[in-house]
């Protein structure tokens, strides 16, 4: 079974985030592969391992983003490749999804496209859907648990993290899956898979090479801004038991109006 | 832009989720300046008393379809019906709350109509037509401008970001009934059984969140059972008795329950109830912070709270700083004291 798993390189989830003429600044934040992701790649190795087959780890990004693809290669993926090209500039998700969805093609045969929730930069959670869509195939988004799987058969049972709880859903193989965090803790990198991955030859696909030219993007993001000054007159609230205390808040909650 | 805004009005089981009836109003606001007018479209079980309500919230028409092949929601025969709509329609543009279901069939409405998706916006301006949006990214340590070029302008509204219209049941329009667009045959995915938690207050629904964290752990009066022998285990069984706690007092306000990562990743609580970067994004009326230091990725995902209270033994803690009210002190001794409180004061 051929599996794809779609990574992105994002700044640090701890990194401060400040506005630099005009552009989305992380400061000296190192660059992570998206913990989202992590998640979707520990999905199709579990998936591999079980039912045999191999996975790809691909992103879409500059020549630093192979950082992310070496993460992904040092938990186990089997090899990595990064797609890249100048026409791609700033791509909203629909125009990463068309791209994405070409790569999978050219790969060819593949069963299960997989996806972390969504990226922690841009937050849109766009791209698993699209990507589904682009290629015609079901969408299993926000994948909490894989109860079976059947290769030969082609089918796939998932359960769905929603607002009410899970839902349970069968689909059809090919599919595109988005994955949870609480599918289950994704492996740290081995000793011998970071040596492994360090050493690992990453093509790069341009567009041509996907026998497509540069999507349009429809979205534009005119203008990024830091957030306002939060203001907040801050009181400490004491007294000399933990009724009081309580009793101090409350009354002083209720005054303000917001229970 | 005379013309139609569509809303998609996202419901489980036939309750509408509140945001939904939040979208209506933002779009009849829109729809009000612009000289349009508002569609709402309704699939699945129920689909016909939710267009009253609807309507009364402020939508012109209704399309509605109760077809057996939609009684569950999937993102394929949904999104194709919707599509379908909207090239009969031509809306100018397309709302959804930014539910788990209306993300993704925004996302799958944009392939089919060639468009673009804005998501998880949380205030729309018109500039003659074009909906110029502001959106929160890096889990909300950024605001973003984005606009959507190409019609129709799709959507996604934050739940809490826009004021639910008071209904007026005066208010009348048209109900359309609509066919499925897909045939069962053809729909690649079959529901199988839910899972769900009846009565819980949802995370992003919620005006009010009690969160916990590392602190649950280490209330020293408490010993575990003998049986318990692994240290680990005992930590996470002494926070288990905290959240419990914790959910004393998030029932005595009507409130939902959080936590920070470190209590979800130490296994204290399941993830469905993590606040920040890699949780939930949150913005409660009130954030009740318990044992929460206050790391970044967690302030990230809650600072929109309007009046943040914290709790922690620690008075450097960096919550504090986001915190309108303070209490250096034991969430252990504290928390019962304010579940006793609040009682005495709003269940009289």
């Amino acid at each position: 079974m051929k599996i794809a798993v779609f990574v992105k390189q994002v700044p640090d989830s701890a990194a401060k985030m400040t506005v630099n003429n005009g552009v989305a600044s992380w400061g000296d934040a190192p660059l992570v592969i998206n913990p989202w992701d992590e998640y979707a790649v520990e999905a199709a190795l579990q998936l591999a391992e079980k039912h045999g087959g191999q996975v790809t780890a691909l992103t879409l990004g500059g020549e630093s983003a192979k950082e992310a693809l070496k993460h992904a290669l040092a938990m186990g993926c089997a090899q990595a490749i990064l797609i890249s090209d100048p026409a791609l500039s700033a791509p909203d998700a629909g125009a990463t999804s068309r791209v994405l969805a070409a790569a999978v093609k050219k790969l060819g045969d593949i069963e299960l496209a997989v996806f972390g929730k969504q990226a922690i930069d841009s937050d849109t959670g766009l791209t698993p859907a699209m990507t589904a869509r682009v290629l015609g195939w079901p969408a299993l988004t926000l994948v909490a648990a894989i109860s079976q799987l059947d290769p030969a058969a082609k089918t796939i049972r998932v359960e769905r993290g929603i607002e009410e709880g899970r839902q349970i859903v069968d689909g059809k193989l090919p599919a595109v899956l988005s994955i949870v965090k609480d599918f289950g803790e994704p492996r740290y990198p081995s000793f011998m898979g970071i040596r492994k991955a360090s050493k690992a030859e990453i093509p790069t696909w341009s567009l041509g090479d996907l026998g497509i030219s540069a999507p349009q993007s429809k979205v534009t993001w005119p203008e990024i801004s830091g957030l306002a000054q939060r203001e907040v007159t801050n009181e400490m609230i004491t007294g000399s038991t933990p009724d009081e205390i309580a009793a101090k808040l409350a009354d002083k909650l209720i005054a303000e109006g917001v229970l | 832009m005379a013309g139609k805004i569509f809303v998609y009005i996202d419901h489980f089981k036939g309750k509408a989720l509140p945001a939904s009836w939040e979208v209506v109003g933002a779009a009849r606001k829109l729809a009000s300046e612009l000289g349009a007018s508002v569609s709402a479209v309704i699939l699945g079980s129920n689909a016909e008393s939710l267009a009253q309500t609807a309507i009364y919230c402020g939508a012109d028409e209704a399309f509605v379809t109760e077809d057996t092949s939609l009684a569950d929601y999937r993102p394929e025969p949904y999104a194709t019906l919707l599509s379908k709509l909207a090239k009969e329609h031509q809306p100018e543009a397309i709302f959804f709350p930014t539910s788990t279901r209306g993300r993704e069939l925004a996302a799958m409405a944009a392939v089919d109509l060639d468009s673009g998706v804005v998501p998880d916006v949380i205030e729309i301006k018109n500039e003659g037509g074009k909906l110029v949006a502001t959106r929160p990214i890096y889990a909300g340590k950024l605001l973003s401008k984005v606009v959507c070029k190409t019609k129709p302008q799709i959507l996604t509204l934050r739940v809490r970001a826009f004021t639910k219209p008071v209904e007026d049941a005066n208010r009348s329009g048209t109900v359309t009934k609509v066919p499925a667009a897909m045939s069962e045959a053809d729909i690649p995915t079959k529901m199988v059984d839910y899972a769900t938690v009846e009565g819980r207050v949802s995370l992003g629904d919620a005006a009010i969140i009690v969160s916990g964290g590392r602190g649950t752990s280490n209330n020293p009066n408490l010993t575990p059972p003998a049986q318990i022998t692994d240290e680990k285990q005992k930590e996470i069984w002494r926070a288990q008795q905290g959240f419990k706690m914790i959910g004393e007092l998030a029932e005595a306000l009507g409130a939902a329950v959080g936590a920070s990562r470190a209590a979800v990743d130490a296994g204290y609580v399941p993830y469905a109830h993590q606040v920040g970067q890699t949780g939930k994004v949150v913005s409660p009326d009130l954030y009740i912070a318990l044992g929460i230091s206050g790391a970044i990725q967690h302030l990230a995902g809650m600072r929109t709270s309007k009046v943040i209270v914290a709790v922690n033994k620690d008075p450097d803690a960096p919550i504090f700083k986001l915190a309108r009210y303070g209490i250096v002190g034991d969430l252990h001794e504290i928390v019962p004291a304010l579940a006793r409180a609040f009682k005495e004061r709003l269940h009289k």
